[in-house]
């Protein structure tokens, strides 16, 4: 065996980039999918049946079907069906959001059930209506409840983000294939990227523990 | 004022309220008193419309909130409503707890909701614990500032249940204290409590629930030295 790290030196900003691209397709996806996620927990927990049942299917769709096949669908299908040319990005995005949301919304239906019942009332005895209530008492202790749990659908969206290489999105992963290509070495690149995928999400880990940490000292 | 005509609320088959009927005039203090699971909460969370009835009619200052067109929100920033468990904001500061609700509801600005704060806390005396967060309270001071944070919509109504149950003994009498300096004011209070010593100083008139009966209805000299039925009787023995 003889590695040669050497080689792929030069391709290193170009494999650099690819992180940028990943972190931003992190960012998006888990910005819409949590956002998705909320509404859809508050639909869980709607006393309008037609609501709920929709909800719990949404779920059930996206969780019983593999992720790759949701991503190749809305890639390769957008356009057949309603004729828009999607990017591999808007692709990639709109697909993770979609599951992300789904994952998340249990998540965060947990959280909302685990805030004191009495919390609702007493919002409710002040004659808050049911918007500002969730948006400025419900929400916020919930998602303090199950930071941890979202850090970590975090971490499973940035190590999923690789998926989107199979749909030519040049993340990470995609990158360390062209190199692999340019330089026929698969060995030196892949592990490149391996370190890199492992460093984000060692980082990613620690800030949400002293996030965490700081969050409890509040308390 | 209120009035409650044959109100019945229950729980799927289970009918926790009977047919109560009863009136609390404006600036009373009325005392709902009775065993557990006699439905005292349950009455009490009827009048801000916590609890919908399932039948009979509540009227408050002379509409009826039991009517659909009754607009529910309206109905609450007039009746304020102090739990057993205080229910503060943890993740808001005391002036956060008091100003939310005014800013919120009925849009008031920040100045103005501060200045309505302050005030209130002066009046249950926490005006040095504007800036803490509930964590750092006692429980008396919680639910002081609790009592504080409805009074803070300037309701005409105040309904309390059990204010002061969940607290330590030494606690209650700063709370219960607020409580007296309230009833002076002349809004209308309804208390749920097991204090009898405060419900006979201070209230105009005690309801005395069971098993979802209003079974008596008497300003506290008569029911506390002679009330009319056997279970208010037996009830008054074991707590007295
Ligand atoms: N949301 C609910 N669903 C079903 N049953 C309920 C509900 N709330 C109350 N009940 C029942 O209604 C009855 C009256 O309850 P309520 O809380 O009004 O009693 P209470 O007089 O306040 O008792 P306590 O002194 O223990 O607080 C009880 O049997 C209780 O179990
Ligand atoms: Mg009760």
């Amino acid at each position: 065996m003889n590695l040669d790290f050497g080689q792929i030196l030069p391709s290193l900003p170009f494999i650099l980039k690819g992180v940028l691209v990943t972190l931003q397709f992190t960012l998006l996806s888990a910005l819409f999918g949590f956002t998705l996620g909320t509404l859809l927990s508050l639909l869980k927990i709607s006393s309008i049946k037609p609501l709920r049942w929709f909800a719990e299917f949404y779920t059930s769709i996206f969780r019983g079907t593999p992720l790759i096949l949701q991503l190749a669908l809305v890639y390769f299908a957008t356009p057949q069906i309603i004729g828009y040319k999607i990017s591999p990005i808007e692709a990639g995005v709109f697909t993770f959001a979609l599951n992300s949301a789904a994952y998340s919304s249990e998540t965060i239906r947990a959280g909302i059930m685990a805030v004191d019942k009495g919390q609702r009332e007493a919002s409710m005895s002040l004659g808050v209506a049911y918007r500002p209530m969730m948006l400025d008492i419900i929400l916020p202790q919930a998602f303090k409840n199950i930071l941890p749990a979202l850090v970590n659908e975090s971490i499973a969206l940035l190590k999923d983000s690789a998926l989107v290489s199979t749909i030519g999105v040049l993340d990470l992963m995609r990158r360390a294939q062209v190199v692999a290509g340019q330089t026929f070495l698969y060995f030196e690149p892949l592990i490149v990227v391996g370190v890199i995928y492992y460093v984000m999400v060692m980082g990613l880990t620690q800030a949400a523990q002293v996030l965490e940490r700081r969050m409890r000292r509040s308390d | 004022m209120i009035r409650i005509e044959h109100l019945v609320k229950s729980f799927g088959p289970l009918e926790v309220l009977k047919d109560i009927s009863t009136e609390v005039a404006t600036g009373e203090v009325v005392a709902i008193i009775g065993p557990s699971g006699s439905g005292k909460s349950t009455l009490l969370r009827c009048i801000n419309l916590l609890e919908i009835p399932t039948a009979g009619h509540i009227f408050v200052d002379g509409v009826d909130i039991t009517s659909s067109k009754c607009d529910i929100l309206k109905v609450r920033q007039n009746v304020g409503m102090v739990f057993q468990h205080f229910n503060l904001f943890p993740h808001k500061t005391v002036m956060g707890n008091l100003t939310y609700a005014p800013m919120t509801v009925k849009g008031l600005s920040k100045a103005d909701a501060g200045k309505i704060a302050i005030d209130l806390l002066a009046k249950v005396g926490l005006s040095e614990k504007v800036d803490q967060y509930p964590s750092r309270l006692s429980g008396g001071q919680k639910q002081r500032v609790a009592i504080a944070r409805a009074l803070a919509m300037e309701p005409d109504i105040m309904l309390f249940d059990e204010p002061t149950s969940a607290l330590d003994p030494e606690m209650v009498k700063e709370v219960l204290d607020v409580m007296k300096g309230l009833a002076d004011t002349g809004i209308t209070m309804c208390i749920v409590t097991h204090e009898m010593g405060f419900a006979r100083e201070v209230a105009d008139r005690v309801l005395f629930l069971d098993g979802g009966y209003l079974v008596e209805d008497a300003p506290p000299d008569i029911f506390f030295t002679s009330p009319k039925s056997d279970r208010a009787q037996q009830f008054l023995e074991k707590v007295l």
